[in-house]
């Protein structure tokens, strides 16, 4: 499914009596393809779309099995996936896409990891309420995290430079001996384009790929003995050599390019991992000899200047390519050769849309806000309603509020009345002696200690200390296994609303059984366990009761919907 | 009241902030357990018990009414000592009367709107709320010898949710100045935004089950000093109702849309928030009943 093609296992028959040939289908960019399991059957299918004038299948939902016929100019073939699909029943309407053995294997070690999981599955997949298909279907996210691993993330390119490691020079012998590793080619190749494009040209048409970098690493020697005159001399007898000592125009084009586009507003920012200045020399072998240009051989010469900002161009723009191409030469001169066509066509639109926008941006760099008037314009204004609105109105709304309150209404002098009787009752009477009659006093304290003593012992004095914890552990993994699986069974339910396909339907019956088991288990569960703990049970179960019940409610109040719908339908359709 | 100025304010010196429920609609329909007159002398009882536990204590009585409300009584003031007549000591004759007055007068507030006939059944909480937390606030400012203040509500009438906003407010602010909200709930049904209030600002919530013995409640619960409450245990309420009204009709909801703006409550989907003005897109669940109509049709 990666590479832009949807396969099938389908069964292709000449006409409808034939019993077909089970093989595979394949949807390419614009043709149909059909390779038989058995490579030596003479039914083949490869037809473009543009041959295609018709095409029908069976209707979903219906009892047929499912067909696809093409017609064309050529023939009118027809394609029906093989009986023994699984789980489909009548219709499919679930992607039966066969997981691949890597996804079943992951399958089966996320299973073995965590019991829960596996207990669940046993639960549901083995008890068949619901399909393979459907139950990881929820957990995509966990199978994904896998793939996610071997992530998009690529290692960053080193900051030292890799291609001016020492060679070993061999006094006896007279030999010099260059490391090549893979990664020192994509760096040789990202910064020297020039390099690059003779790579692609030459190996391995006109030169080995060994007698290339015997030519470049000679080059590269020369270069270093700081020896002009013999580079020059080198390079007029050998074209390839040439090309390794002249500077680099690929280069030299890029960079004109890039001057042109350089915005002149600073963005300074330095850290320390631009810190190169404390290795020796940058981090580039030079001798300590000084640089004397010699006019006329301008041509010949590299500076270290221009070496050091070449790699660091190229390690900020980071790396176009993952480290698995990084096996030999050629695949890695390749990669880098795709990559940079990519961005070549990228960067071709945005050149002038760039040239706008730089535009745009010097001038609002330029211009200096405090001289400038103020146009908020892109900012909406605050504007907060007067708060007196808000209690102004109260009065309006109250009264349409509190009219239920009002029962038995009585006048408000008459209220009042009640009040100021009250008090004249209590100024010529005095109060009570005692105030609280003894014996309610006595209930009183002892409603309120035992209300403190109860909460005090039984939600637990220390923070950490749950009430899960304090439950015996056969009830508590008991609890927590009803919890997952309701939890599972809510997400397939309330996922398969609204109804529109009989296989939805066929689900949610299923799912309903399995709910009104489970209450029957959460029932039980609650009769038979110790009475001491049995309310703190009843307390943890109610949610998941409340959850199963609106479910079957909404089930139940949904067929009677349907049942009327039905009636009401002069056909007696259902 | 002059304190001893070497002395430093005990720890266990509390200024008693009491709103009581005085709406005449609330008392007059009340179940016959407790009537007015039982309450406010459960009540009397209660404010000399705490003059007297400690002669740094100090209390503060407002009252809630139904159109206004006021301060009945300052233990601070001097003109609040006032020598007893009758039988009854001063505190008490003195809080009569001044209750009386205060009844006159909301009376009189009231007849200005008897044009419209519906009555509210609840008290002006907000208000009291805020009145006491402006006293408490001014304590603060008195200088740094003041007893720890606390609020105690006496509330009967249910909630007006109304005036959700302004609880609210009230409640946000007295948890800022660290000032607790006790309630004692003596209506029917329990009060969402006292509830919150207790839970919010560290008070006690409770509804007393037997509204004879209101004097024991409030003497073994209320009574207790801040400093107290850190070894002594408190009844908690096993659930808090955390329901809150919604901004265009002010009735109590549990669910509804909440401006993300800025935290306005609405019961059902409006195009723009009238509080701040922003616009709200097409609701999610218009567009799922829409793809649900296209889906049933085809």
């Amino acid at each position: 499914m990666s590479s832009g093609q949807v396969t099938k296992r389908v069964k292709y028959k000449t006409s409808v009596k034939d019993a077909g040939t089970p093989g595979r289908l394949s949807l390419v960019k614009e043709r149909l393809l059909f390779r038989p399991n058995n490579p030596n059957s003479a039914s083949k299918l490869d037809m473009q779309f543009k041959y295609i004038t018709n095409h029908r299948y069976t209707k979903e939902g219906s009892n047929k099995a499912p067909m696809l016929n093409l017609t064309s100019n050529q023939a009118c073939r027809a394609l029906a996936p093989p009986v023994e699909a699984p789980n489909l029943g009548a219709s499919s309407q679930v992607p039966s896409e066969q997981p691949s053995r890597d996804d079943l294997l992951f399958r089966a070690r996320l299973l073995q990891d965590s019991s829960e999981l596996q207990k669940l599955h046993q639960q549901f997949v083995g008890g068949g309420v619901l399909t393979e298909a459907e139950f990881w279907a929820t957990r995509k996210k966990l199978l994904e995290k896998d793939s996610n691993t071997k992530s998009k993330q690529r290692g960053g390119l080193k900051s030292s430079v890799l291609g001016e490691s020492k060679p070993l020079i061999d006094g006896r012998t007279n030999r010099v001996t260059f490391n090549l590793t893979p990664e020192i080619v994509r760096e040789i190749f990202s910064e020297k384009p020039a390099v690059h494009r003779a790579y692609l040209n030459f190996v391995p048409s006109k030169v080995t790929e060994k007698d290339f970098w015997t030519k470049y690493f000679r080059a590269e020697y020369l270069q270093r003995s700081k020896n002009i005159a013999a580079a020059i001399a080198e390079a007029a007898e050998d074209e390839e050599l040439a090309i390794f000592l002249k500077p680099d125009d690929i280069l030299a084009n890029e960079t004109r390019r890039k001057i042109r586009r350089v915005d002149p507003t600073l963005d300074m920012e330095a850290d320390q991992g631009d810190d190169y200045s404390h290795l020796p020399d940058h981090g580039i072998l030079r001798d300590g000899s000084k640089e004397v240009p010699e006019p006329g051989n301008e041509l010949y010469r590299r500076t270290l200047l221009q070496d050091l900002n070449r790699h660091a161009a190229v390690v900020l723009q980071g790396t176009p390519i993952d480290e698995e191409q990084l096996k030999d030469t050629q695949t890695v001169a390749e990669a880098l050769e795709r990559s940079k066509q990519e961005r070549s066509t990228a960067s071709k639109d945005d050149d002038s849309m760039a040239d706008q926008e730089r535009l745009k941006g010097i001038s609002q760099a330029m211009t200096i806000d405090d001289l400038r008037g103020s146009n908020d314009h892109h900012l909406a204004p605050l504007w907060i309603k007067d708060p007196r609105d808000y209690f102004d109105s109260q009065q309006a709304s109250s009264f349409r509020t509190s009219m239920e309150a009002t029962k038995g209404s009585m006048s408000s002098q008459e209220a009042y009345g009640l009040l100021r009787e009250s008090i004249s009752q209590i100024k010529s009477m005095g109060l009570n002696h005692p105030i609280v009659a003894p014996e309610v006093a006595q209930k009183v304290l002892s409603v309120l200690t035992h209300n403190i003593s109860s909460t005090k012992y039984n939600l637990g004095k220390k923070p950490g200390e749950s009430l899960l914890d304090s439950l015996p552990t056969s009830v508590r993994d008991e609890l927590l296994h009803h919890h997952i699986s309701i939890e599972e069974l809510m997400k397939h339910f309330w996922s398969s609303y609204p109804i529109t396909t009989k296989y939805l339907n066929t689900k949610v019956i299923k799912l309903k059984d399995e709910m009104s088991k489970m209450d029957s288990q959460l029932q039980k569960l609650k009769e038979t366990v110790q009475p001491d703990i049995r309310h703190q049970i009843t307390l943890l179960i109610r949610p998941m009761q409340q959850a199963l019940e609106a479910a079957m409610q909404h089930y139940d109040a949904e067929q009677q919907k349907r049942a009327s719908k039905a009636r009401e339908k002069p056909n007696g359709y259902s | 009241m002059a304190t001893l100025p070497s002395k430093p304010i005990a720890d266990d010196v509390s200024l008693l902030v009491v709103l009581i429920d005085t709406n005449p609609f609330f008392w007059s329909t009340s179940s016959s357990s407790l009537n007015f007159h039982q309450f406010v002398s459960h009540v009397l009882v209660f404010l000399d018990l705490i003059v007297r536990l400690s002669q740094l204590n100090q209390i503060v009585v407002i009252a809630t009414g139904h159109n206004t409300c006021d301060y009945i009584y300052d233990s601070s003031l001097d003109t609040d000592q006032v020598t007893g007549e009758g039988e009854l000591p001063a505190l008490y004759s003195f809080v009569l009367q001044r209750l009386e007055e205060f009844v006159d007068k909301d009376e009189k507030l009231g007849a200005k709107q008897e044009g419209l006939s519906e009555k509210r059944a609840s008290s002006l909480l907000s208000g009291s709320l805020s009145m006491a937390l402006c006293y408490i606030q001014r304590v603060f400012r008195s200088g740094p010898l003041h007893p720890q203040p606390r609020i105690l509500c006496l509330q009967g009438s249910p909630d007006g949710s109304e005036q959700y906003v302004s609880i609210m407010n009230a409640i946000f602010s007295a948890q800022r100045s660290m000032v607790p909200i006790d309630c004692c709930y003596v209506g029917s049904h329990n009060s969402a935004f006292l509830q919150q209030a207790s839970y919010i600002t560290g008070g006690v919530y409770v509804k007393p089950q037997h509204l004879e013995g209101l004097y024991q409640y409030l003497a073994t619960v209320f009574a207790v000093d801040l400093h107290s409450r850190s070894f002594l245990q408190l009844p908690r309420p096993a659930g808090v109702d955390f329901r809150a009204s919604c901004f265009c009709h002010k009735t109590t909801i549990d669910m509804g849309y909440v401006c993300s703006v800025c935290l306005s409550i609405f019961c059902k989907h409006h195009d723009k928030c009238s509080t701040c003005g922003s616009v709200f897109g097409k609701a999610q669940l218009d567009a799922a009943s829409d793809r649900k109509r296209k889906a049933s049709e085809s």
